[in-house]
């Protein structure tokens, strides 16, 4: 009689097998193998014999007094950070950019004429397409650090925690750019922004370290949504649209139904 | 909020995002113990795991406007909780490989008697299954396994996760998760069956 392995039973014992029926049968006619399993047994029941002290039942309140007190400096530290070096170039950047296209979108709604109207438009257009591009550009840069980081040999761990800080603040402006996006109508922008939202997001929220496995999972995503390809086109397609305000918008449109689930 | 009313977890992560930072007490006292176990059973001692409880509160109220209240709140904690364990262990380890202590279970990491390292004496495995030194050799042993293993094996064993749900934690897939299961208590196993099938042997009568 051919006996199960010890992955088989484990996986038996631990709900997590396909052939549940075919191992019970076994089982039943198999002393040696319920032996096995009884060995496997005794694991998980030292599992449950190691005992987890009782913090107490006030350990909720006193993990409130603890945390309390550092809810509100944490997001003092955090504006702190958020406004200096290049977070604080970066934000006034996108915050003066999206004031201006505010500015010129009002500006359109004055009663003025129709040439007047078609030029704030085209203002309000620039100011978007400039912007984009700008922020394309370093989502790029963050996608691209990702994808040719150098994997060590061996290594055991690849820390991305720099690469990170950035993925958060571009996620920050990756919304306001689909807002306004989705305001003007554009939505070969907006799903786009709409991707890399999910993958920065993915970035941001991953370990400060990850171990090469999880990395390349991260880096696998980036390719096969073909994130880098669709960023440069959609950000070719703007430069142009710069060099040439005429010129029509972007038909690289990353439609719903093409995407992943990230 | 008032008194004697119990008010769900939805609620109450919608009142802390409206500014009443005193709505994520109640999240905070509903939800600590169990984070704390998943996280003590992680990291092996005391110390660490009230150190990821709170960092984990910390974080998720920091991140609390991408909890879009489509899930659980207790589950997304324990998330947070089991991803911060992951990397505190991981950095715990760097920190001791970088101090070039060779690894010896159970000597600071955790709180493990040196003596319960000596084969012990005790009778029938039926009796050691309850025992503190059983206990004892099986947090050395948990100690010995990777951080992923570790981890999973908690998640899994004692708090019942799916194998999806480990597997978003370990940032990998389920067929590899599976894996990660398996050999957690493949080493379990191999560290405590001199233990366990030493003390049957004897209790059969096979040994001295």
């Amino acid at each position: 009689m051919k006996h199960r392995t010890e992955e088989e039973l484990i996986g038996y014992r631990d709900g997590e097998t396909k052939e549940r029926v075919e191992i019970a049968a076994h089982l039943k006619d198999c002393a040696e193998c319920r032996d096995e399993l009884a060995r496997i047994e005794a694991v998980f029941a030292a599992l449950d014999a190691m005992p987890v002290p009782d913090p107490g039942e006030d350990y909720g309140e006193r993990v409130w007094q603890r945390i309390a007190p550092r809810l509100g400096e944490k997001k003092a530290r955090w504006w702190e950070t958020f406004f200096v070096t290049q977070r604080l170039a970066a934000l006034g950047g996108v915050v003066a950019l999206v004031i201006l296209a505010f500015v010129a979108g009002r500006w359109t709604r004055q009663p003025v004429p129709m040439g007047d109207q078609t030029d704030a438009a085209k203002v309000r257009e620039r100011v978007l397409v400039v912007a984009v591009g700008d922020h394309l550009g370093r989502t790029e840069m963050v996608l691209m650090e990702l994808e040719n980081a150098p994997a060590q040999k061996g290594q055991k761990a690849i820390n991305i925690s720099e690469t990170q800080r950035r993925a958060e603040d571009l996620v920050e402006e990756n919304r306001l750019y689909r807002q306004t996006a989705l305001k003007e109508g554009d939505q070969a922008m907006v799903s786009t922004l709409d991707e890399l939202e999910r993958v920065l997001l993915d970035i941001a929220n991953s370990p400060d370290e990850l171990t090469p496995a999880a990395f390349e999972t991260i880096r696998k995503r980036i390719e096969e949504q073909g994130l880098l390809f669709k960023v440069r086109v959609v950000k070719q397609g703007l430069d142009e649209r710069k060099a040439n305000p005429d010129a029509k918008p972007v038909e690289n449109k990353p439609r719903g139904t093409e995407r992943k689930k990230v | 909020m008032a008194d004697g009313v119990e008010v769900s977890d939805a609620i109450a992560v919608e009142r802390t995002l409206t500014g009443d930072r005193d709505a994520y007490r109640v999240l905070v006292e509903r939800h600590s113990r169990t984070v704390y176990r998943m996280a003590y059973r992680i990291m092996g001692n005391a110390h660490d795991a009230e150190d990821v409880v709170q960092e984990s509160f910390l974080r998720a109220y920091q991140k609390l406007k991408q909890f879009a209240g489509n899930a659980n709140f207790g589950t997304w904690v324990y998330r947070i909780a089991a991803n911060y364990a992951i990397d505190r262990i991981r950095q715990r380890n760097a920190d001791e490989a970088r101090r070039e202590t060779p690894s010896r279970p159970g000597e600071d990491s955790l709180e493990v008697d040196p003596l319960s390292q000596v084969r012990d004496m005790s009778p029938s495995p039926e009796r050691l299954a309850g025992s503190a030194q059983l206990a004892e050799r099986m947090k050395a042993a948990l100690a010995e396994l990777s951080p992923a293993e570790r981890t999973a094996i908690v998640m899994r064993h004692w708090d019942g996760c799916g194998i999806e749900e480990i597997a978003a934690v370990l940032k990998s897939n389920s067929n590899a998760t599976k894996n990660t299961v398996f050999r957690a208590v493949q080493k379990l196993r191999r560290a405590l069956t001199p233990f366990l099938e030493g003390k049957e042997a004897r209790a059969m009568g096979t040994e001295g």
